[in-house]
């Protein structure tokens, strides 16, 4: 478990405020993200953690401006190391896209060309953000290369795509994006699809990047046990809302909202010889039945009759906790 | 998955039904139907009527024209109008002749190659390479070459041109569900090879069938055309759109309306069946997909 | 990859068998009396008809007479032409290259304007753009071209008077046909006018034989480019930061020209097709027309000839397109 983040005197680096993207669709308007308020400091490392359909991935690509048709997204406020990003023009935003915020995702082997070679992908980062010319980019892409763990990086430059392993791919995504030490690196599932063996690699050699460059890292998963290895700090979603963020330690050992205690309890980690694993009953809501007050009621074992209603969110500091009965009041030291 | 159940039809309506290109070639798919259906009686000429009085008469918005002959006459007197309608009943019924021998033939072909396997199947396969790569019309017109000309004659030219088609829709197909283990059930539980064939096999490749044969119908349409404009299909006095057009080109200066009008039903039936088949497509692919 | 080739060549040889089977039994398909097809005349006295039997070779076994004539294919001979008494393969050449000039244009006119187009429709998915240029290419694709051309002509040459409506050239030239291209041989030559006047001439052509292959072309990078844009590797090359044009020219259009490659190949035989009633239409006096002349005139060994060159020429081209997809597709090269 890595060490507690520290006190943060400066601005936070990244800033989401209420952030909202809806899909319009012909059964109705999913609400991929409804509402998702986020800070984060420089080196801070954040993992944020959900089920499918939760809207972790969305929120980011949002922040990335990756969204695409028929995506409509508003936000009361979006700043990034000073930028205000909702009104910056389309170029400004490409200036640090790639450049100062940098995304990897979930299939490196889908996510590389497959037509061109590595030098090539990673040197066209280069060229377009630091100006280097062909030459200096390739011998910067080999550093780049020995620097994410790839033996004998020369020749590995001119490979393509296909001749390369899943973790090597993995990496090579990784080299493109701390190409241009990037402030803020966002992992979506950066291990998702790859072998366990290598999963442990993969989450080290992140977990070390960000110690070495000093960048804040938001790390996306489904698993809690990958994020508990890496983060300083998680946000645990919900059907498209922030439910609870908590220093990591805390969040695992006393957690606030009953669906992250619900995850943790039907992690196989902690079955502690129960005769079945833990589930949670019922299914996200999806476009048709979307309650109308607490988004988790329907499931939760400690729900109300207040529970109906749209439900509060608790603030202290960096965490928060949106629930009408949480396991442990905020503020209270657990 | 063989049978379509009624709520997979309903599904597929409303997607087909989405795609504002595939109703219009839907309607006038059905308006070009009922022409060719009621022309007997909706058209107000015979179409071999002549009348040498009217020869090359201006349609009947322009001077000269008359409201007798809407369209126009061509250069032995005879209504345009009149030509086109029962020229309808022709394309349509060289489109589905064209079409269902295609399809039968082809079908036939295609599941007993990909059944028997062996040397059959590679002779088979081998032919319709042979068909694919001359092109269409050349093979069309040595067809006809041989066998004369006539509407019948490039009926049959046209289907075979268009045979390999089929044949290989249907061979993939038997291809890829012969493996499967409900055929491997079938077959253990006594199914005759003819049975499994037909039953098991042949409803997997539907879907792809229709849109082939929805296109093909419009494929047909165009190819005997250009073979009655060759003066190889439909022989005069036939009102075939094609034919209409073989002598046509003396008039490109003097009589325009011999030229556009027969041109353009082929277009627009031509475009329908198109519109029709695109939507079709669209609409089963991802709910038949296997 | 070169295992690759061979199996590709491969399937050549029987092809090639099946055409020149076809070829060899044409004459005999015909109905009525072979010899006297080939003699092109009627009621030969019975004297004369066996002195013809044995020149044609038909009193000799059918299998020897197919190996003959494989023979005679492999060394040019395709017979000749009843009513010229040229032999088929010279006329062939002769004729020729004013096809293939028309096809080339046509090609290409469809290339310059369809891929634009098909990428457009793509960017601007279901915009009004996108059903227009759809539209327009299911019209293309519809249009019996020989009526297209007619009223091509009707239009602009006979109301507007701006083309030619017939021929390579104007009369008043002569171009000494050296590489019987028109268009070059009238460039090379010192005549006032006359390359502008071979240009003029192709104008129509070209749109009537190149409208079917635009259709197809713009339908099918459309179609190509919407399932490129879709991939992960689209996203990373935003994600990168790297300007729109460059996502969709470089990262996008270089995959989407596989299937659009091997399409354009397949084309071929189309043109070929259409050139028999374009140059039917134009007076052009290439092997299209040619043919047609032919079945009026009853010359089936021009029938013969032309048809097993024209399929031969197909098949090749086919072969090269299928090699050239293997060489752009770098699963295949190494």
């Amino acid at each position: 478990m890595p060490a507690a983040a520290p006190m943060h005197p400066f601005a936070p680096l990244l800033e989401l405020a209420d952030l909202q993207v809806d899909f319009p669709s012909d059964q109705g308007v999913l609400h991929a993200v409804d509402g998702l308020s986020l800070q984060l400091h420089a080196g801070e490392v954040l993992g944020i953690v959900g089920e499918s359909g939760s809207g972790k991935s969305v929120a980011m690509m949002a922040l990335m401006g990756l969204l695409s048709f028929p995506a409509q997204m508003r936000a009361t406020r979006m700043q990034f190391a000073g930028q205000d990003l909702l009104h910056a023009s389309a170029a400004q935003r490409r200036a640090i896209t790639g450049k100062d915020m940098a995304m990897i995702f979930q299939d490196p082997m889908s996510s590389l060309n497959p037509s061109f070679t590595v030098a090539y992908q990673l040197s066209e980062t280069l060229r377009l953000h630091l100006g280097m010319d062909a030459r200096a980019a390739r011998n910067h892409a080999a550093t780049l290369l020995a620097q994410v763990g790839i033996a004998d990086a020369a020749s590995r430059l001119d490979a393509y795509p296909h001749q390369l392993s899943g973790g090597m791919c993995q990496r090579v995504m990784i080299a493109m994006a701390i190409a241009c030490q990037p402030q803020l690196l966002i992992a979506d599932e950066p291990t998702t699809a790859l072998d366990v063996t290598v999963q442990a690699q993969i989450l080290e050699l992140l977990a070390q990047l960000q110690r070495t460059h000093g960048m804040a890292m938001v790390l996306i998963s489904h698993d809690m046990g990958v994020v508990s290895q890496v983060a300083q700090r998680v946000a645990v979603m919900y059907a498209g809302q922030v439910v609870e963020v908590q220093e990591a330690g805390a969040l695992f050992d006393a957690p606030r909202h009953p669906y992250t205690q619900a995850l943790l309890q039907a992690m196989p980690q902690r079955s502690q010889g129960a005769k079945r694993l833990a589930t949670i009953p019922g299914m996200v809501p999806g476009v048709a039945d979307r309650p109308s007050g607490c988004l988790f009621a329907p499931r939760c074992a400690h729900a109300q009759t207040a529970c109906n209603t749209p439900a509060p969110i608790h603030r202290d500091g960096g965490s928060q906790v949106r629930c009408h009965f949480p396991l442990h009041p905020l503020g209270a030291i657990a | 998955m063989a049978t379509s159940t009624p709520s997979s039809f309903a599904a597929f309506w409303t997607a087909f039904r989405r795609n504002r290109g595939a109703l219009l070639g839907l309607w006038t798919v059905l308006a070009i139907v009922c022409i060719a259906a009621m022309a007997p009686w909706l058209a107000p000429y015979g179409p071999t009527l002549t009348d040498n009085q009217v020869f090359l008469t201006p349609p009947a918005w322009q001077s000269g024209g008359s409201a007798a002959h809407w369209l126009g006459t061509d250069a032995i007197g005879r209504d345009i109008l009149s030509r086109l309608m029962h020229g309808a009943r022709l394309s349509l019924t060289i489109g589905v002749a064209v079409v269902a021998i295609s399809v039968v033939l082809g079908c036939a072909l295609g599941l007993a190659a990909g059944y028997l396997r062996g040397v059959f199947d590679m002779v088979v396969m081998r032919c319709m390479d042979v068909i694919l790569t001359l092109p269409s019309l050349l093979l069309a017109i040595v067809i006809v070459a041989i066998l004369g000309p006539g509407l019948v004659n490039a009926m049959l030219a046209v289907a075979i041109v268009v045979l390999p088609h089929y044949v290989r829709i249907t061979r993939a197909a038997v291809l890829a569900e012969a493996q499967r283990d409900f055929v491997t059930a079938a077959r253990l539980s006594g199914a005759g090879h003819l049975r499994l064939m037909l039953v098991e096999i042949l409803p997997n490749c539907a879907a792809p069938l229709i849109v082939q044969a929805s296109l093909g119908l419009s494929t047909a349409i165009l190819d005997a055309a250009a073979l009655g404009f060759l003066g190889l299909g439909a022989q005069p006095p036939l009102p075939e759109w094609g034919t209409m057009l073989a002598d046509a080109r003396e008039f490109v200066l003097r009589a325009w309306w011999v030229v556009t009008f027969p041109g353009l039903a082929i277009l627009v039936t031509v475009l329908a069946f198109n519109l029709l088949g695109d939507g079709l497509r669209d609409a089963l692919d991802p709910k038949l997909k296997r | 990859m070169w295992r690759f080739v061979f199996t590709r060549l491969g399937l050549v040889v029987p092809t090639f068998f099946g055409m020149t089977l076809l070829a060899f039994f044409l004459i005999r398909l015909v109905p009525g009396d072979p010899i006297e097809t080939l003699a092109g005349e009627r009621g030969i006295d019975a004297v004369r008809h066996v002195q013809l039997l044995h020149a044609y070779g038909l009193d000799q076994p059918l299998l020897t007479q197919y190996g003959i004539y494989i023979a005679k294919v492999l060394r040019g001979d395709l017979g000749k032409s009843i009513i010229t008494q040229a032999p088929v393969m010279q006329e062939f050449l002769a004729l020729f290259p004013a096809t293939v000039e028309l096809a080339l244009c046509a090609m290409l006119f469809a290339l310059l304007l369809g891929i634009p187009a098909g990428v457009l429709a793509a960017v601007k998915r279901n915009s009004v753009y996108d059903h227009g240029l759809m539209g327009a290419a299911l019209t293309g694709y519809s249009m019996p071209i020989f009526w297209w051309g007619l009223l091509l002509i009707l239009l602009f040459s006979v109301q507007l008077g701006w083309t030619p409506v017939s021929g390579r050239i104007a009369v008043a030239y002569f171009i000494e046909p050296s590489t019987g291209f028109l268009l070059i041989d009238s460039a090379l030559s010192d005549e006032k006018g006359a390359f502008l006047s071979a240009l003029g001439h192709l104008v129509l052509p070209t749109i009537v034989l190149g409208t079917n292959p635009l259709a197809v072309v713009a339908r099918m990078t459309r179609s190509a480019m919407l399932e490129v844009l879709g991939e992960d590797y689209v996203r990373t090359a935003r994600a990168k930061g790297l300007p729109p044009w460059r996502v969709v020219a470089i990262h996008a259009l270089r995959n989407a020209m596989v299937p659009v490659v091997t399409v354009i190949g397949l084309q071929v035989g189309v043109l070929f097709t259409g050139a028999i009633l374009t140059e039917t239409i134009f007076s052009w006096p290439g092997v299209g027309k040619w043919l047609i002349e032919a079945i009026a005139r009853r010359d089936y060994p021009v029938l013969q000839g032309g048809m097993l060159l024209l399929g031969l020429i197909v098949m090749t081209v086919n072969v090269l397109v299928d090699l050239t997809y293997g060489l752009i597709n770098p699963r295949i090269r190494s």
